[in-house]
């Protein structure tokens, strides 16, 4: 097939082009600068492998230390954070665009109360309420403890170790709560952009209004809020961090153990931050070629 | 493709009544009054300058307004705020509208199907089968598997025409269906609808295309500030409309 396409323009250096580049370039050297010769600082990477895995004595194995530990526990938490938050928000944010009034003014108490509470007295109040309260009614620890191995097995893999699961559960349930009320607003957003043309032919055809949202509205809504909702995924992987407050040993209250414990908090901290950027990072990739596959019928 | 549902009541009840039917926007009256009777089978365009209550008089028929006084009955069902009643209506009467509204996310098949599939729970392959002998007739079958946004507008409102008949209605509203729509494909659009005139379908049409309406309607209905200004037969209606606003109107419409 003969190439149609317009040829492709140019992109010709402009001279702020070259401004922004000398300002970057510049900031980089200054804290080079500052770093090596003002902060006289020795870099000491050496303790940092074995933070990942450490050699087992007994089992002559390499196995897991506290850095992959805390990253998987933060893996967890991402994953059902994920699907907990966005189920949630999903809900919600269907709820506040509701035509009747009850739905509507629980999600607008919900959105209002959550966003307006910074979230460290939300997650220790939260956590103790939740811990207390609402996880024991759930019966996890009974069903943990009178469960098969191959089931605790299981469990482990996907909540983490058995003694810290309602731990677990009751950060992962803090957390997610907290991203709801950020993802209802998102989905709103996308339900409100939809025209009203796209209700009545569903409504016209016979569709109930619960199938008017469901096969129509809201996944033309989530496709189009797909870049923000990626961003607030994203930061929930980060936010996951503030669960370290209320002892969920993820992978910044590892990184804090470590740093207080061998004295090397640059080290630690930047391999950390390098740990989550490569999570983030990889998830943002994913959301994009998410966005470029459902937005194929837009010509 | 004559299996539509046994006659409801005697041959000469109409299939749809309104009486009395007042309809506000806050402090807007969008229609005043508006008695009509429409029988099976029948063809009514309705015509009128914009504002005056077209759109809103047919969109009263399947609720996508809410009448705040008077009676509507269609096809035997009081319509009312009984959903069964509304979602029972709403099987019956399809409906075309002026942006096409398609489902943008759903291909020309599937906006087909989603109707049949999920409101009256035919088994999919019968519906694609159902959808596949519609885009037949509206003469673009070979565009099923593509989405709406690649097609121009004429063939979306065919897709769109399509889609309300997969439902299989009794009665189809049409609310301006030509007014978007490039010239050239405006032609296109009404060779469908003529079409569907010969299969006897009962038809009301908010249309400016008064050739298409000369040629299929049995009623004409003029409109002004949410009334019936004048209702006639084409005949009588072109040629000796009673009301001077008709003639006002008519006179700058067929004018050009």
């Amino acid at each position: 097939m003969p190439d149609t396409r317009a040829p492709r323009r140019k992109y010709r250096i402009q001279p702020l082009d070259v401004v922004v580049f000398a300002l970057v370039l510049a900031a980089v050297a200054y804290v080079a600068y500052r770093v090596d010769s003002v902060l006289v600082y020795t870099w000491d990477w050496s303790a940092i492998p074995n933070y990942l895995f450490r050699y087992d004595e007994e089992s002559h194995r390499l196995v897991p230390n506290l850095l992959i530990i805390g990253l998987m526990t933060t893996l967890r938490i991402a994953f059902w954070g994920m699907i907990l938050a966005t189920v949630l928000g999903v809900v919600l944010g269907i709820a506040r665009t509701s035509k009747r009034l009850f739905p509507r003014l629980v999600g607008w108490a919900y959105v209002g109360f959550i966003r307006n509470i910074p979230p460290v007295p939300f997650l220790f109040l939260f956590y103790f309420f939740i811990s207390s309260q609402i996880v024991p009614l759930l019966g996890i620890d009974e069903f943990v403890r009178n469960a098969s191995p191959p089931t605790v097995q299981v469990l482990e893999l996907l909540f983490g170790p058995a003694n810290l699961i309602t731990n677990f559960m009751s950060g992962l349930i803090s957390l997610s709560m907290m991203m709801a009320a950020y993802i209802a607003e998102i989905i709103r957003a996308g339900i409100l952009a939809i025209p009203r043309g796209q209700f009545e032919a569903g409504q016209s055809v016979g569709l109930s209004r619960i199938q008017v949202m469901r096969y129509i509205v809201l996944p033309q809504a989530i496709q189009r809020v797909i870049p923000p909702l990626a961003g607030q995924l994203i930061t929930l992987i980060k936010d996951s961090s503030l669960v370290a407050l209320i002892s969920i040993q993820e992978l910044s209250f590892m990184a804090m153990e470590i740093a207080i414990s061998e004295q090397r908090f640059f080290e630690v901290w930047i391999f950390t931050g390098f740990m989550y950027f490569v999570v983030c990072f990889s998830l943002a990739m994913v959301f994009n070629r998410l966005e470029r596959r459902m937005g194929r019928h837009r010509t | 493709m004559s299996d539509s549902p046994p006659q409801q009541g005697s041959d000469n009840a109409p299939i749809i009544t309104m009486q009395g039917v007042s309809k506000w926007f806050d402090a807007f009256q969008a229609l005043k009054n508006i008695d009509l009777s429409v029988q099976a089978g029948e063809r009514v365009v309705i015509c009128g300058p914009s504002g005056s209550g077209k759109s809103t008089l047919i969109r009263c028929i399947n609720r996508l307004e809410e009448h705040e006084s008077g009676r509507i009955v269609v096809d035997g069902i009081e319509l009312d705020e009984d959903s069964k009643h509304i979602k029972a209506i709403r099987l019956e009467v399809g409906m075309v509208f002026q942006q096409f509204n398609l489902f943008p996310h759903l291909t020309v098949l599937e906006n087909c199907t989603l109707g049949p599939v999920r409101a009256r729970r035919m088994p999919p392959k019968d519906a694609e089968s159902l959808a596949m002998e519609f885009l037949e007739r509206v003469h673009i079958p070979e565009q099923a598997g593509k989405f709406p946004g690649q097609l121009s507008g004429g063939q979306q409102q065919r897709v769109a025409i399509a889609r309300s008949l997969c439902m299989r209605p009794r009665i189809m509203l049409f609310d301006e269906p030509t007014s978007a729509l490039d010239p050239e494909m405006i032609k296109e659009v009404l060779d469908v609808m003529i079409d569907l005139v010969d299969t006897g379908m009962t038809m009301i049409c908010v249309t400016h295309e008064m050739g298409f309406a000369r040629k299929v309607a049995d009623q004409m209905i003029f409109m002004d500030e949410g009334q019936i200004v004048e209702q006639a037969p084409p005949a009588v209606f072109f040629e000796s409309p009673k009301s001077e606003r008709t003639k006002l109107f008519l006179s700058q419409i067929l004018s050009h």
